[in-house]
Parts: structure tokens; sequence; C-alpha cells
């Protein structure tokens, strides 16, 4: 195994080893961990708790033609059943959705989708409530659903939402970006064309924690503490405040420890409303926790992209131009999450790592008769879909030059010298030194070698293959003259306090799912303040101790939170000169900064540590005009670009051309997250996205039948690679900073989940070229590979 | 119906409803929330205690099935203040990220360290096969279950126990 770490292996050697600031620190979150002592939603016990459960459609698309309680409730452990009926007279039957839609939170007209929400009951304990919903008795009208996503626009095809009036179709949206006609005219001249249409399959973040949400409503005083597995808990407690009508200032969300997010807990599901009305309507606190059926089910799928794709190159490999048509399945509801003017998110970035003369992509959004969602599972909005759409075609064009996909890559690569870069549809590129990193990633590979045995092992009839990508991240949303959520701009704000004694508590507005902001964050405040990380204290997940922001996911949090550390540490830097000036008796222009404390130009003896300085402006020191008597300061940031994290990968397969079994033998990972903070963090997302990326391209897809039966609603049939189908990972960095970011950070959480799935496929798709196989859809099942090897045998298999 | 078995050195003795599931009886009943839930399906091995030194999931044993025996959860891997070496290893090096899935996998090394003390990657891999984790990709864990090998005395713990 390749590690390549600037810090030694062994933090435990002792506190000379831990830094102050940047390097491999352990996380300060793992002692609780370790011993069973987090704190997850479902272990939140509150006086008198009451449990809900939710009753779900048994079908795809049916008319609710009525629904009987009356058994449920003479339950003798039942406290409540909700309906959608309950829920029109409160005027929660509907809620708003991230993207401009609405979803319904119980079934008042309609089921839209299979394990859509029909009844919540509330009752004692977690069997009482299970054991109410085969109580209650629903009459369904069966309609016929809308399942194949290119039927969905079909005249004819069953309107979905019908209760929108004057709706006569299920078209949601038609989005483009690039220019259309510079793009046709530099591909009508080119010397090779190459298109290919691919299918993202709608998979499904399945973090290991499900969602869920303990409400605790007070009547007398009118608040509401809501627990809940968000990953955003300001945007929550605000759009709780719009939609449940509960003002502001009386509701708080605690966002717990989370058991994994990955963008599955960015949005307000039915379930969180559901025990708000629960704690509402019985006057106790109610927990609410779905099942991973419910999870997988019902709450927030993945892409779902039907790419059409087309490359135009010279015939000695210049890649000229890319277009692009998508047909995005939005299921029932448009309730994906990213910034308002983007409904197909950072898809626009699908030009990839490529100097093009031309691009332009078209996605049409439409409804289907599937649970809604869209954006998530470490998508970073959307690049996932780009990047595999760019990787695969310029892999199909290689093929077609009969190129070597590196040179090929090398060949096109945005320059260093083109940095800042502004790409065909809109975007502007902060860093990047691209060729550096692909060399990279081939030195560890030993990529000739590689291609050697490759060929000795084609000639005796094995299958090897070894796949390439390159993909550039957009993330770290975003500047609010350009983005926001609901309204909300996408900035994030922190707050600092050094207390007298020199230790320090920064409050954040992002939120954990396992990232360790614990660790990161003081490691931020440490490198800029000069104390130690184990003194300062990162608090989150709570709105009533935190500042306002948009919380984590899409990679933000190191590029906005992280930002906002930064600028407010060194806020609190700047204030305590001052105050060490007086206490010194100088000039605050006489002073110099070393890490850690302020001293006399010339004279380094005279100086205060940050300690000493906080002690004094807590004390008696006469403080200069202007300065109040704390070490405290607060920032709101608001990015003024996204960050362009970077990466090369390559992938080595070994296809069983029995079974079509395809075992990854080898994965090099080469990152550029621009400045790191703590390497040994940075290697462990690196390594769970490309875990992800085996999962996505060799097992895990959520099918539908004919009917809408959604057939990946369990882990026997939604598959996670586990220990056995995964290498030991190979990870290497390049590190460029981005020249916009305080620190020179860039993001890492999403960055392998979005460039592993192409190279897998490259590479299983480069084991089969014996067979003439240009392309093969997600997931590579054995079945699939198998199928493929049967069209066109040719020798030596 | 009556039950009553030894839960982290305790000897204990509840009455429960048959039905109840070993994961909900020492969540709900005994409060002891490091085991967790993931799945309904035996697949997650989130619910990993061991019985009687063998890693099972708890979902998928009644509590009555538990009856007469030994139980050991996460929160009995550590004797007080000094961590196991599986629990010190997953610090060490990094095999925990959100934590939902480590004690499952901590007991499930404890048991394999116990009956082979020196395991190789592929070894590590197959015990913990059983498993899932969705932040670390495995190769932290199994370096994990490797530094407790290499350090089968445990370490009194210095770390702090921090609260967020």
């Amino acid at each position: 195994m390749t590690i390549i770490e600037e810090h030694p292996a062994n933090p435990a050697a002792g506190d000379a080893d831990r830094p102050i600031g940047y390097g491999r620190l352990q996380r300060k979150e793992d002692p609780r961990f370790v011993r069973g002592k987090g704190n997850y939603v479902d272990d939140i016990v509150l006086p008198g708790m009451l449990h809900g459960a939710i009753l779900r459609a048994p079908v795809a698309h049916a008319r609710l033609v009525s629904i009987d309680t009356s058994k449920a409730l003479a339950h003798p452990g039942v406290k409540a059943v909700i309906t959608g009926q309950d829920l029109l007279g409160l005027k929660l039957a509907w809620a708003p959705t991230l993207s401009a839609d609405v979803q319904a939170v119980l079934v008042t007209d309609k089921v839209r989708f299979q394990g859509q929400e029909v009844a919540f009951v509330v009752a004692d304990d977690r069997y009482s409530a299970r054991d109410a919903l085969e109580l209650i008795e629903v009459d369904y009208d069966v309609l016929p659903p809308v399942v194949d996503v290119r039927k969905a626009l079909d005249p004819g095809a069953p309107v979905i939402r019908d209760e929108i009036e004057g709706r006569t179709d299920n078209h949601i949206f038609d989005w483009e970006a690039g220019d259309k006609a510079e793009c046709d005219a530099v591909f009508a001249s080119a010397d090779v064309v190459v298109s290919q249409e691919m299918v993202y399959p709608r998979v499904h973040p399945a973090p290991m924690e499900t969602c869920g949400a303990v409400a605790d409503y007070e009547p007398i005083d009118g608040t509401l503490t809501l627990y809940e597995t968000s990953q955003a808990p300001h945007a929550h407690r605000t759009l709780f405040a719009i939609v449940a009508g509960i003002p502001e200032h009386k509701i708080r969300i605690v966002s717990p420890d989370i058991g994994g997010g990955f963008g599955n807990k960015v949005g307000i599901y039915p379930g969180y409303i559901l025990a708000v009305v629960g704690s509402i309507v019985t006057g106790k606190p109610v927990k609410w926790m779905e099942d991973r059926s419910e999870n997988l089910m019902s709450t927030s799928f993945a892409r779902d992209y039907i790419m059409q794709g087309e490359i135009a190159a010279t015939k000695d490999g210049k890649i000229l131009a890319l277009r692009t048509n998508v047909l995005a399945d939005h299921g029932a509801f448009n309730a994906t999450a990213q910034p308002t003017k983007y409904p197909a998110g950072f898809f626009h970035i699908f030009t990839g790592s490529y100097d093009l003369q031309a691009a332009h992509c078209k996605v049409t959004g439409v409804y289907t008769n599937k649970a809604p969602g869209g954006v998530a599972y470490a998508c970073s909005f959307r690049v996932t879909e780009a990047v595999y759409l760019v990787e695969r075609m310029v892999d199909i064009l290689a093929r077609k030059l009969e190129m070597d996909p590196a040179e090929l890559r090398l060949k096109n690569l945005i320059k260093p010298e083109q940095f800042p870069y502004k790409n065909k549809t809109g975007w502007e590129y902060d860093s990047g030194d691209y060729a550096t990193a692909l060399r990279k990633s081939m030195d560890m590979a030993g990529y000739d070698e590689l291609r050697r045995e490759q060929k000795e092992k084609r000639a005796r009839g094995e299958l090897m293959g070894i796949g390439i990508s390159f993909f550039t991240e957009t993330v770290g949303a975003g500047p609010r003259k350009h983005m926001d959520i609901v309204g909300l701009g996408m900035n994030d704000g922190a707050e600092l306090r050094v207390h007298p004694t020199g230790k320090a508590v920064v409050r954040i507005s992002v939120q954990s799912q396992g990232q360790g902001h614990e660790t990161t964050f003081a490691q931020i405040v440490a490198e800029e303040l000069g104390i130690p990380p184990e003194d300062i204290d990162v608090v989150h997940g709570d709105t009533d101790q935190t500042p306002f922001g948009l919380g984590t996911y899409g990679s933000r949090s190191t590029p906005v939170s992280g930002a906002a550390v930064a600028l407010v540490a060194r806020k609190v830097r700047e204030k305590a000169k001052f105050i060490a000036a007086a206490m010194l008796e100088t000039r605050p222009e006489d002073l110099e900064w070393e890490k850690g404390r302020w001293f006399v130009k010339g004279d380094p003896s005279a100086g205060k540590t940050i300690a000493e300085i906080s002690m004094g402006a807590h004390g008696t020191v006469a403080l200069p005009e202007g300065i109040d008597g704390n070490l405290d300061a607060e920032v709101t940031y608001d990015p003024p670009n996204l960050t362009f994290p970077f990466g090369a990968y390559i992938c080595v397969v070994d296809v069983d051309p029995g079974t079509g079994h395809v075992k990854v033998r080898r994965f090099i990972a080469v990152d550029d997250c621009g400045t790191r903070i703590n390497p040994m963090i940075i290697e462990g997302q690196v390594h769970g996205g490309l875990t992800d990326g085996v999962g996505m391209a060799l097992m895990q897809f959520i099918e539908f039948d004919a009917e809408g039966n959604n057939l990946g609603g369990t882990f026997m049939d939604y598959l996670i690679p586990t220990a056995l189908e995964v290498p030991n990972w190979e990870t290497g960095f390049t590190v460029t900073p981005s020249p916009h970011h305080p620190i020179g950070a860039k993001g890492i959480g999403e960055s392998a989940t979005v460039g592993s799935p192409p190279a897998i496929v490259n590479a299983v798709v480069d084991a089969l070229a014996p067979f003439g196989i240009q392309h093969m859809d997600m997931p590579c099942t054995p079945a699939r590979v198998w199928a493929a090897m049967q069209g066109r045998p040719r020798p030596p298999i | 119906m009556q039950i009553s078995m030894t839960v982290n050195g305790e000897d204990i003795t509840r009455e429960i409803e048959p039905r109840v599931l070993l994961v909900h009886f020492i969540r709900d009943v005994l409060r002891l929330t490091g085991t967790h839930w993931g799945c309904d399906t035996s697949n997650c091995g989130t619910c990993v205690v061991l019985m009687d030194g063998l890693p099972v999931k708890s979902c998928t044993v009644l509590a009555a099935m538990a009856d007469g025996h030994a139980i050991t959860t996460v929160e009995g891997l550590a004797t007080g203040a000094k961590l196991d070496p599986v629990q010190q290893g997953f610090m060490e090096e990094h095999g925990l990220q959100c934590g939902f899935c480590t004690p499952g996998m901590m007991l499930t090394a404890r048991a394999l360290l116990d009956r082979n003390p020196h395991p190789d990657d592929g070894e590590i891999r197959e015990a913990i096969s059983g498993q899932m984790c969705r932040c670390t990709g495995y190769a932290t864990i199994v370096r994990s279950v490797k530094w407790a090998a290499e350090h089968p005395a445990a370490q009194e713990t210095t770390g702090e126990e921090v609260t967020a």
C-alpha cells in the first residue's frame, strides 16, 4: 500500500509530534465513539416520549379511495393516528421542496410512488406503533404508473401531478448551458465524432444510520425542540418556521452525532414533519426512526440521468467539443437539493478537465412514479454525472482514435498557465496542475508495466482492464450573488471566543456526519492562533449554540465554513495585537506575530502569548479606545468563487471470463484538495468515496419493475461493498492551493465518489476490449458483464 | 417472560415480551446505546455484539435466545479508563468516521484477535465481511485491527471525553 504523507504514521508518539495547526492528529470525537458513547438521534430518550411509525403505500400510483383508522385507534398502545385529511386541516398536507415544488407530507388525493407516506401512528413504544400500522385499512384505486423515464413525456402518459391546475404532462424543466450554435459548428467540421448513450442509474446514499427525529413541542411557551438527522440544521429551522408557522426563535434544531449523511440528510422528509405534528397533537415528545427499507425506498435517491453524449476531436487527438442531452428522472416531486438557479445542479461542469473550444448541454427533468430526490450521495450537486459523462466519452474517443487513454488525456488537460481557466459553460476554475497529478498516478500505478502485463494476459485469454479517470470538482457553494437554496444565501458563520485562560471555543454553522469537524476546525484555529487543538472546542449541530449557515453537503464545510473559521481566528489575532500593545506599552504597528504570540519587533523577549493577552483582555488591562474587554469575534463568510479540487485515478480490474465477476485488484488515487489540514482525515474521506465508486460501478442500483415496485428496498437487493470487494487503496496527493480561499483549502469530501466510478467502468470496458465492447452501463454486475461477453465473442476467448 | 443473562460482566434479569429482539433489549431496556441498528435483514452488522465471545447480529437474535448467555457490548470493551487495544487501534489508525458501525466492527475484531492474535489482512477482511461501513472504505479498519494485534497490552487512555 502506498501512503504518501508529510507526517509520520505514528500519531501517538507524544505531544511533541502533535501539530499546533495542520498535520496528522487523532480525532477529538473518537474517544466517545470507541466507547459507544456517541449520541445519535435514536439514542435520545425524553421523559414521556412516544414512538411514531409511518404507513406507506404498497403501490406506485393510485387514487386514495378511503382510509379507516378506527381499529388502529382502538389499539391499547396507540395515542394518535394522523392522516392526510388531518394535515389538510392544519395546512400541513403539502410542504415546499428545495426546488420550488411541493411534496405531500401524507397522501391526500393520490399515491405517487411506492413507499409514499399515507398515515402516521403515534404509540407508547415502537412495537405497538408498528403493530397498529397493520390495523389501518386503506382502499386504493390503482392507476397505471409512469416507470420508464423515456416514456414519461409520451402523449397520453398518465399525468402524475394532476393536482396542479392546468398540468397536462410530466415535464418539469428544460435547462441549457453553453453555446449550442458554436458547439454545433465545431462538431460539423470535426474530423472525428463519437457518440454514446449512457445511464447513470438511480442509486441511494444509504448511510448506516437511517433518518429520524425526536420532536418535543412545549405547548405552554410554544417552543419546538427537534432532534433530527440533519446535515443543515439552520436551513431546516428556517424552513420549519416557514412550513409549520412556528416562529423561528421558538425553534431549536439539534443535529447530534450523525451516522453518515452523504447527502441523504439534507432535505426535510415527511417523517420529520410528522414527528412534529405528532408531538403537537399528543403533547408528548415523539420519536420517529425509519427502517432500512423506508430509507432506501422513500428518502433522497441520487443520479438517475440518461445521458446522450457526443465528443468531437481532430484525428490526431485534440478534443474540440462535447455536447449532451440528458433526460433526468426526478421522481414524483421535484425535491432535488441544489442552488436555485441550477435545476441540474452543477452538471454543466461536464467539460471536465479539458481545454475545449465549445460545449453545450441540455437537461430535461421529468416526473415519474418514483421517490423524489436526485441530488445526494456525495455528488457535489451532480458533478458525479458530469465527470462520468466526460470521462467515459474521452475513453470512447481514445478507443476510436486508437490512442492510449492516458496519452489522450495528457494531450488535452488544461495547462497550469491557463488558470484561472474559464470553461465554455461559465465556470472559472481557480487553480490546477493537472498533468502533474496524472503523471504521479501513472508512476504510482506503474502504468507502462501494467499495459505490458495486460498485453501478455490478453494473449493468454485473461481479461485484465486498466481504467483512468481525471476529474475536476466544483465545490464550496457558494457566492451569494449566484447561489441560494430556497432564498437562503449559501454562506456560513463562525464565532470564536478565547476564554481568559487561553482556551477557546469556536462555533460553526456546518454539521459533521463523520468528517471530523471537531478536529479539523480546531486545527484551523490552532494554526491561526498558535494554541493547541486540544485547547479548542468546536461546537456544531445546535441552532441555539451556533451562528447561521447552510450546513454540510456538496463538500462545502472546509471551503466555506473552514474559511469562516480561519477569518474569525485572524480577527481575534488582530484584536489581540491591540491588547498586546497596551500590555507592552507600545504601538500595535511595532508588534510582530509568531505562531501563538505578539512580540516587539527587534525584541523577541518582549511579547505576550494569546493566553496572556486573553487574560489581559478579560482582566484589568487598560484597553485601547474601541477595544472591548474580551477576545471574541464573529464572521460570516461569502466565498468569492467555488473551489475546484481535482484528481487522477487509475483502476486495475480482473474479469473472470467464466462468470463475469469483476475484481478490483488495485486502485490508485491522487487527489489535490489544495492546502491539506489533517492528512489522516483526508485519506479517510478519499477511501470512503472510492468505496462508493466500487458500489456504484459494480453492484448498486435502485431498479423498478413495470408496476413501479421498488426492487432495491433492502440491503439484500441494494448492495453495499464489504471489506472483501475493495482493495487496499493506494493514495497520493499533490497540493495546488486555491488562490481565493483564506488558507488555500479546496475540500475533499466528495472527490473520490465523483471521480472513481468512471475509472472502474473504464477499466471494465478496457478488460472487455477483445469483445469489441465500447460501453457498459453501471452497475457492471457479473450478469451484465457475462452477457456483454456473449455478444461478440472473439478469439482467443 | 423472564430472562437472565450476563451483560458486560453484570448479571441481569428482566421481564420482556417474547418477541423482543436482542438489539432492542440492549438499547431500549438496558439503555446501552452503543449498540446500533442499521437494517432489517441481517446484512449490515451494525448491531453486532458478542454472545459467549462470538459475534452475533443482535437484530437477528431474540432477547429470549440470549437467556443464560454472556453478552458483551461496546460498553464492555474498556476496563475503566483502560481501553481495549482494539479501541485504541481504531483511534490510532482512523478506523472510524461517523462512528455508527464502529462498535460492531470493534467487537468482531476483539473476537478475531481472541482466537487469532496475529491475523493477516485477508483474515481481517474476512472477519469483518459481514459488516458494512459507508465511511472508511475498510482499509483503515484493517490497519486498526493490525495495530491492536501489535499492541496487545491495552494502553492507558489519554483521550479526554469530548462532548459536543
